[in-house]
């Protein structure tokens, strides 16, 4: 099996998104008081970093930010071995009558979503919880939509979309690969 | 890895996974939900051939807080009184789909047996077989040292670690000595030469049988209880004799280094192998090697039964 991969989103193209939602996230919570980032490892809690201190230049404010690991409540955990966990760190203070912001960095099925809202339920009851995403690639299996998207990515289902970041690739871009039979 | 029976059977890497999942589901103690839908649908049974509480209530909160149904089978007032072979009721709960089983037998052998004659198809978690090994204590202990002793994680290189007391009759010990080895660690047990166990100098750790002279060296001490309901002879003159040449107390622990902590797997003597005052001061850490064994033991069943059974 080959692949042919092309880069849909560069460094700058990246960089725009991030700032844009950023700027739409305060722009709808009128404010930045009550917002907590939670982003959904790996990549997922670097975009939510990110978007902090976009939030920081814009506002002047400092938005707390944690990572939320869905595997215990994945609903396909059965179907591989057992996973090693990710880190879990809630900000403290909880997320109880927060604007609980969910970052993760491809949005497909919509079922890691559903792991992160039922994680969320045991944590805590924010007062709202919305969702961004860096890339929407479509093919929900569930009635879930994203809030923020950095781009809208549509795909076949044998394309393999992969965000890579300087945090734990080296550089920043999006890319599609299709395999090739 | 389908059972847990020998903590010789881990690798490093399998035991550093093993405390890396245990501290990140430790978080959940500390949440007002703490219960995690993991294991939902599972059964987890509860084989106690021995007298327990603290591993079975620790084996079954675990269980609990993954969301496995438990249930605890204790061989007193079972049909296991009546004579009911291990055998039997094997196939009994296999019939009743237990998906993991976690026996504690007086006969060492005992889980290698159960998870090896096809019996059963679940896995079986050793909680403790006659003098042989309590991997899941080793595991909680070396989870409480690397807490305590080790900054950034990892495996525990460079800790020096004393095992006191009766170690002929000890699993804890012999499933200690094979896993800390694994992690790192250097071990050193200290006894009476009547309770080392036999061929002890082909296990991988010095022996010594004076506490004094070991103790200015080590990182921890692990206090073993004297197990007098299994001593069928004289192992030493007196309980007097073995208290002073072998308990510590406040005297005793002030050899230790600045840093060290003192740990027991309990239940403790207070007065024979440790004084009430080392009990409870500040550097012994029972209370916190049974908040660690959850988490050790909800690891080791997610690890065990949250994914895929592997095939055999």
């Amino acid at each position: 099996m080959d692949s042919r991969a092309r880069i849909v989103l560069d460094d700058a193209d990246i960089g725009r998104a991030v700032r844009r939602i950023a700027h739409e996230i305060v722009e709808k919570a009128r404010g930045s008081h009550d917002l907590i980032l939670l982003g959904i490892p790996t990549r997922g809690v670097w975009l939510a970093e990110r978007i902090a201190t976009s939030i920081d230049d814009i506002e002047g404010t400092h938005v707390p930010v944690g990572s939320l690991d869905i595997t215990l409540y994945r609903d396909d955990l059965r179907l591989r071995p057992a996973r090693a966990l990710e880190a879990t760190s809630i900000p403290a203070g909880g997320i109880d009558g927060r604007v609980v912001v969910l970052v993760d960095d491809v949005l497909f099925s919509g079922r890691t979503v559903r792991a992160a809202l039922d994680a969320l339920n045991d944590l805590g009851r924010p007062a709202a919880v919305r969702l961004a995403v860096l890339v929407d690639r479509g093919h929900r299996e569930l009635p879930i939509r994203p809030d923020y998207v950095g781009k809208n990515l549509p795909t076949s289902l044998d394309e393999q979309v992969r965000v890579e970041l300087v945090e734990t690739d080296g550089l920043d871009r999006v890319v599609i690969e299709e395999e090739v039979r | 890895m389908r059972h847990l029976l020998s903590a010789a059977d881990l690798t490093r890497d399998d035991a550093v996974l093993i405390l890396d999942t245990a501290a990140e589901l430790a978080a959940v103690t500390d949440r007002s939900v703490k219960k995690l839908p993991t294991l939902r649908g599972r059964t987890v049974v509860n084989l106690f051939f021995e007298d327990s509480t603290r591993t079975r209530i620790s084996f079954e909160l675990a269980a609990k807080r993954l969301s496995a149904d438990v249930i605890n089978f204790a061989a007193k007032g079972s049909s296991v009184s009546k004579g009911e072979s291990l055998k039997d009721t094997a196939l009994t709960l296999e019939a009743m789909g237990a998906d993991a089983v976690v026996i504690r037998h007086g006969a060492s052998g005992a889980p290698h047996r159960l998870a090896t004659s096809g019996w059963i198809q679940g896995s079986v978690i050793n909680a403790g077989d006659g003098t042989h090994e309590h991997p899941t204590q080793a595991l909680l202990d070396a989870f409480t040292l690397r807490d305590h002793l080790k900054e950034a994680g990892g495996d525990l290189a460079g800790l020096r670690v004393a095992i006191v007391g009766d170690i002929l009759h000890s699993r804890v010990a012999r499933s200690n000595v094979l896993l800390l080895r694994t992690l790192g660690a250097e071990v050193v047990l200290v006894a009476p030469p009547t309770l080392m166990p036999f061929g002890v100098e082909s296990w991988p750790c010095e022996v010594s049988y004076d506490i004094d002279d070991v103790l200015p060296g080590v990182d921890a001490v692990m206090m073993l209880r004297v197990q007098a309901e299994r001593m069928k002879a004289a192992y030493f003159p007196s309980a007097l004799e073995y208290s002073r040449m072998f308990g510590l107390d406040v005297a005793r622990m002030s050899r230790l280094p600045e840093h060290a902590i003192v740990l027991h797997p309990g239940p403790m003597n207070r007065g024979m192998e440790i004084s009430a005052d080392v009990a409870d001061s500040p550097r012994a850490v029972m209370v916190e090697q049974v908040a660690n064994g959850v988490s050790v033991r909800m690891a080791v069943m997610y690890l065990l039964l949250g994914g895929r059974q592997e095939e055999i």
